[in-house]
């Protein structure tokens, strides 16, 4: 695929905030500084890199459990998100969603979800929203493997279908629905060969190569916005890490792991990056030494923001609250 | 005034409120040429198109996670659900969904979102098609909930509803739709979290919901001739839920009942008595009654169905014990 080299830079740019700030939160939530759990999106940075490089800040995300990928690729501040993660005043989310909450409107984050599936039919509304006001914005719903399996997904498709709502479903395919292999919980090879039930593209893409997955994004983003409705793009790909931190992972061998991270979509890219001569090693050390300050400084953000006052723990659950 | 059926008062306030904001849709199943199978939809789509009334394949979850989304994005989408009954369906969407993202997002995210849908029995449709689910959403932070009595109130909630920023879930009764009343000429909103006393009355108080207040209403009339002056108060909304009027007539009168719809058992009913019994029971000079629908999935033959829910009878006899005229 011929892509420029700033393109390179940026895909590339993005895939390593992704997983350096990953590391910083795995590393620290080891600490125990940051409540509740996590799950880390190593190994899978090509998806949203791939993905939300085809998109503009007024398109919408909707996200998973395992969203901090999806919020850095489409542009949510590290500050605010590692506050966010930290439980703090200063998050994005004033600390009241925490890791599997964060949005952004600003974004067009419309929201990391807990529920596995969750996101899929809001997703749904939001290019129905767009098509009824007449722009040319798109919705693109992350999901994994897993909520490939929930009927929310299926009634979502058809309604995208029958009305070529502008929608990008990505399954996200790690192989596993928490440690359910989804050889055995799917009942295709595929998920993307279900789109022919509902008379729809379905795309596969090969997530260790994030070249491929901008190309299919971009085929589908285009179909989207030209009102040619929605597509299913599959990307197979895979999490290093388990399904939450501190996951013992019996339902993988080490051999396997390794054999997962021999494929780094990241470190293709920049093994490509600089056999095309788009960056020197220094470049790329530079790179990852401006990133790790910024997730440095995140992190201090977050350590520094202030808890959220007990008094206000009545905001927000209705707007204009109504005494009661 | 012009008196017009439930079913029309919800048909205007619907039709006003497309008019009058853009970005108002109506989502459901049959609800553009069939317009509802109560009819309660009928003539919208010739006005609106049906790009604004759509009519939607049987997927609940679905178009309610999509009203959701919508919602989010700026648009003002009025879901139908046919039945209550089909709330089990739209659950997630509704709760955990709707109810918490304005929450979870520190107020960034707001749904506007108003899902219609129906409760009662009473019509012979059996356990699916018959019940009255309320308390189950009223128990969700992050959610309205409405039960309009009558043509004029239901009219008036409905346009706040639309207007809300918040998920409202508006629940009609069907046995309601045919009821006529008086509807105020012009454009009017009814404000959440402000009971109505449909009756005034000095010796008992029958808080009555949706169309239990008919059923109150009844019993005070039969009550009145044999010298119990009873009042009914209706709190219109279950949240926001004017404790402070039901606490009040509490207070006036000594003696309370509640009279809801729902299965009786961590029902609606326990909600509404527990506030008064919580505020005014100094001034009680009884235990506070409650009335709901009998703990059995509603039955379809006609003779058992009618034993399971509040009557003006059941009412106005739980009315004398507590006056102890028994």
């Amino acid at each position: 695929m011929d892509v420029s080299a700033d393109t390179l830079r940026s895909l590339h740019r993005t895939m390593l905030t992704i997983r350096l700030f990953e590391q910083r939160v795995a590393r620290e939530f080891r600490t125990g500084e940051i409540p509740g759990f996590v799950h880390m999106y190593i190994g899978e940075e090509a998806v949203a890199a791939g993905i939300c490089a085809n998109l503009r800040d007024d398109d919408y995300v909707t996200s998973t459990h395992r969203g901090h990928g999806h919020c850095i690729a489409k542009g949510c501040e590290l500050d605010a998100m590692m506050a966010e993660i930290y439980g703090r005043e200063d998050g994005l989310c004033k600390g009241r969603g925490g890791s599997m909450h964060i949005a952004d409107f600003s974004r067009g984050m419309l929201g990391a979800n807990a529920i596995v599936g969750g996101g899929i039919a809001l997703a749904t509304g939001a290019g129905l929203a767009a098509t009824v006001r007449g722009t040319d914005q798109v919705a693109v719903a992350f999901f994994g493997d897993g909520a490939a399996n929930q009927g929310v997904l299926h009634e979502s498709l058809n309604l995208a279908a029958i009305w070529r709502l502008p929608v990008i479903y990505v399954c996200e395919n790690n192989g596993f629905a928490e440690s359910t292999p989804a050889a055995y919980a799917t009942s295709v090879a595929d998920v993307a060969s279900r789109a022919a039930g509902y008379g729809i593209p379905g795309t596969i893409a090969d997530g260790r190569d994030v070249l491929e997955v901008l190309a299919a994004a971009r085929d589908a983003v285009a179909r989207a916005r030209a009102g040619e409705g929605p597509t299913l793009l599959e990307v197979k790909t895979y999490r290093f890490m388990g399904h939450f931190e501190g996951d013992p992972e019996k339902y993988r061998d080490d051999e396997e792991r390794k054999e997962l991270t021999a494929n780094d979509a990241l470190g293709s890219l920049e093994a490509r990056i600089l056999a095309d001569g788009h960056a020197s090693e220094a470049d790329l050390d530079a790179l990852r030494g401006e990133i790790e300050a910024a997730v440095d400084h995140a992190v201090e953000f977050a350590r520094a923001s202030a808890f959220p006052d007990p008094s206000t723990i009545e905001r927000y659950v209705y707007p204009e609250q109504v005494a009661q | 005034m012009p008196e017009l059926t439930f079913a029309q008062a919800v048909n205007q306030a619907l039709a006003e409120e497309l008019r009058r904001d853009d970005t108002v849709f109506v989502i459901g199943e049959d609800v553009a040429e069939a317009g509802t199978p109560f009819k309660v939809l009928a003539g919208l789509v010739d006005e609106f198109g049906p790009e604004r009334v759509l009519d939607s394949p049987i997927s609940e979850p679905g178009i309610t996670g999509l009203g959701v989304g919508a919602a989010v994005t700026g648009m003002r989408p009025v879901v139908d659900i046919m039945f209550g009954d089909f709330l089990t369906l739209v659950m997630d969407q509704l709760a955990n969904q709707a109810a918490k993202t304005h929450y979870m997002s520190g107020g960034k995210l707001k749904v506007p979102l108003t899902l219609r849908t129906t409760m009662g029995a009473t019509r012979r449709s059996a356990a699916q098609h018959s019940q009255s689910l309320h308390a189950w959403v009223a128990h969700v932070p992050g959610l309205k909930v409405v039960l309009p009595s009558t043509p004029a109130d239901a009219k008036g909630l409905l346009k706040t509803a639309i207007r809300d920023d918040n998920p409202v879930v508006f629940i009609e009764d069907k046995m309601d739709y045919a009821v006529k009343g008086e509807v105020p000429d012009g454009e009017y909103t009814i404000p959440f979290g402000v009971a109505d006393v449909k009756r005034e009355g000095e010796d008992v108080t029958i808080v009555a919901t949706s169309s239990m207040v008919r059923v109150a209403l009844a019993a005070a009339e039969q009550l009145e001739t044999e010298g119990i002056s009873a009042e009914v108060i209706d709190p219109r909304t279950l949240v926001p839920l004017d404790r402070d009027a039901l606490i009040a007539s509490a207070e006036k009168t000594g003696r309370a009942i509640v009279v809801d719809e729902g299965h009786q058992s961590y029902g609606a009913s326990a909600e509404l008595a527990a506030v008064i019994a919580e505020r005014a029971f100094y001034s009680l000079d009884a235990p506070v009654r409650r009335l709901g629908a009998m703990d059995v999935p509603v039955p379809f033959s006609p003779p058992l169905e009618d034993e399971t829910v509040p009557t003006p009878e059941t009412v106005a006899a739980a009315a004398r014990q507590l006056c102890g005229r028994t």
